[in-house]
């Protein structure tokens, strides 16, 4: 027995000495290396530097096409046809976006009508999305009911497959209800995109089960708790499901659905333009950044809530 | 026995009282519910009955029994080159976009704070915007203006410039760079919040326990804390890997080159959209959908067996 306990102690003073002796390295490194290896012993200062500059040369193997996009947006239109090409900017200019506004203000539809065509199906989308995503994902997240667990696999099931494989009976369905060529063809189906829900069931299980248990108690309803409760607790999966569904309209042409030119989203008249020839190419250059940058920037801004939000997107047997 | 019998009540009845129990979460989820049959669940069960049939939407559906199969595997010769190209891509730009994502997210984990922001931003901003990719069509271009071409004569090492996106040599090679490109998706998101959710503690206490360097560490604590995030990541690249579709028809024109990257969704559009022959569009979406589930089910059986 005391044999035992010796051998005990001895082990956890062999443990505390060789901790003693890591904490003496850490103190000996350079400030440097510190910052490198976050002061953790187990990390070597080479292996750090090794590991960002590995890391820098992809950033700028990914940037690369990037910066050059960016860049032909402010070439004047001779240095779009240089040779060889460059992958910088000499002298930029704003011409391409000049041109662009006046290309659209004399054309039958005005730019406007399309950026409002793209606003309307993307803020309608997305907030039906949220709206009935969350009405969806509270049952299924904090209750146990006849169907729960179906409907939990059914929605990861459709995570499986991609919205090609339901293309043609969705045109069918289309036009049965009369859809087709309206901004609802494309609205409807984002509503129920399966992704979103997936995010915010996983979300808001984590919201304690005491707070739901608070409010009934209280006499709140479903929708009361809901409400009152689970939605502000999980305002980062909202912004994530915004961020979401934002990106996937954003980028909707509605091309089997909406054929009226007045109801076109942003980057169908993208696709005719850059199909309209060389001429163009600047003010092409000019819509490529401008349909890059904003996804771009509200990603920028919501990134903390998405981060925390992805968090819990694991899929648990 | 018989008296115990009567008073217990079967699993049907105690399902239909907890249902009445719980009817207001139904009506909450109907919704949402109602939406998802109407544009997933239904069609793909209509996909699988326009299958069988002949269909052109302007005439009723007409019952052909496995016609449009046999047609797909027995008389398609570029069904079969699609299905071909499209395994192809996905065993390369599945794998190795997923392996991609998770070491760059582990190594922006070690990164501080605002650097890793700053990095992650650059790395997902390619998957972000839908259209992103054209700008390889100018990279790659064919003719000397092209940026790789000119490079490349102007070093001499070519003396003519090479038609990238219309050789089909090179075709497939850069639809699997250009995917690769944007293969750090919604997966690469969950990863990095998956490593920046594990416990200081483990590793502090593995620090103590004697693991020595970050692969060890990676191997015993991180990658069996991360095992819901590696799946769900595996989900989205599986399934993002098998539907490359919009960035052949934008690098390699429609339909390509001797469709050397014509893949399983480019034949679905085209007899969907263009020959307007639901019935075999639907037997091709069917297959799709197959394969999908099926890769899905296998990928996730493999990756639940890490760290255990």
């Amino acid at each position: 027995m005391n044999r035992v306990k010796l051998t005990r102690n001895q082990k956890k003073i062999q443990k505390i000495m060789k901790k003693a002796e890591r904490q003496q390295k850490k103190m000996h490194r350079s400030a440097f290396s510190r910052l490198m290896t976050q002061g953790r012993s187990n990390r070597s200062t080479a292996g750090s530097i090794t590991l960002l500059f590995f890391l820098f040369l992809l950033a700028l193997l990914m940037l690369f096409p990037v910066v050059f996009m960016v860049s032909n947006a402010f070439k004047p239109i001779n240095e779009l046809f240089i040779f060889p090409p460059r992958l910088f900017v000499i002298n930029p200019t704003l011409d391409n976006f000049h041109d662009l506004s006046e290309l659209l203000a004399d054309s039958l539809v005005p730019f406007s009508r399309y950026v409002f065509n793209t606003l309307f199906i993307v803020v309608l989308g997305s907030v039906g999305h949220i709206l009935l995503s969350c009405m969806a994902a509270f049952p299924l997240a904090k209750f146990r009911f006849p169907g729960s667990k179906l409907l939990s696999s059914l929605v990861l099931m459709s995570l499986m497959f991609s919205t090609a494989v339901t293309a043609v009976p969705n045109y069918v369905i289309m036009s049965y209800l009369g859809l087709v060529d309206s901004y609802w063809a494309v609205i409807l189906p984002a509503f129920s995109m399966s992704l979103g829900l997936f995010l915010m069931k996983n979300f808001m299980e984590q919201v304690p089960t005491a707070l739901i248990d608070a409010a009934s108690i209280d006499g709140a309803t479903y929708f009361g708790m809901l409400w009152r409760v689970v939605m502000p607790a999980v305002k980062p999966a909202w912004i994530t499901l915004f961020i979401v569904s934002f990106q996937s309209l954003w980028g909707a042409t509605g091309g089997n659905f909406i054929y009226t030119e007045n109801i076109k989203p942003l980057p169908a008249m993208l696709s005719q333009l850059s199909g309209s020839g060389v001429a163009r190419s600047g003010v092409v250059a000019a819509i490529s950044l401008l349909m890059f940058t904003v996804p771009v920037v509200l990603f920028v801004i919501s990134q903390s809530n998405v981060l925390e939000t992805m968090a819990t997107s694991g899929i648990k047997e | 026995m018989t008296d115990l019998k009567k008073r217990s009540v079967t699993p049907f009845q105690y399902g239909v009282k907890q249902a009445k129990k719980y009817r207001q979460l139904y009506v909450m989820m109907l919704p949402y519910m109602i939406f998802f049959c109407a544009f997933t669940i239904i069609p793909v069960f209509i996909s699988i009955f326009f299958s069988f049939t002949q269909f052109n939407v302007l005439q009723p559906p007409a019952f052909i029994g496995l016609n449009n199969y046999i047609r797909l595997f027995l008389d398609d010769p570029i069904f079969a080159k699609a299905v071909k190209n499209t395994l192809i891509l996905a065993v390369i730009t599945g794998p190795f976009g997923y392996l991609f994502s998770f070491l760059m997210a582990w190594m922006l984990c070690e990164l501080p704070p605002k650097l890793r922001a700053l990095l992650t931003v650059i790395f997902y901003a390619p998957s972000i915007s839908g259209n992103a990719y054209v700008i390889f069509t100018q990279l790659f271009s064919g003719d000397a203006y092209g940026f790789i071409n000119s490079r490349l004569l102007n070093m001499g090492l070519i003396t003519a410039p090479i038609l990238w996106l219309r050789d089909e040599k090179y075709m497939m090679t850069i639809v699997i760079l250009v995917s690769l490109w944007m293969s750090l998706g919604v997966g690469f998101l969950s990863f990095i919040a998956g490593l920046q959710g594990v416990e200081k503690a483990q590793y502090e206490a593995a620090e103590v326990d004697g693991v020595k360097n970050r692969w060890q560490e990676l191997w015993y604590i991180t990658l069996p804390n991360m095992v819901p995030q590696l799946l769900f990541g595996a989900v989205m690249a599986v399934t993002n890997s098998l539907a490359v579709a919009d960035v052949t028809v934008a690098l390699n024109g429609f339909p390509s080159t001797n469709y050397a990257t014509h893949t399983i969704i480019n034949h679905l559009n085209d007899y969907g959209i263009i020959r307007l022959d639901m019935g075999y569009a639907c037997a091709i979406a069917v297959i799709l959908f197959f394969l999908m589930l099926f890769i899905n089910k296998a990928v996730q059986r493999v990756l639940g067996k890490v760290g255990t």
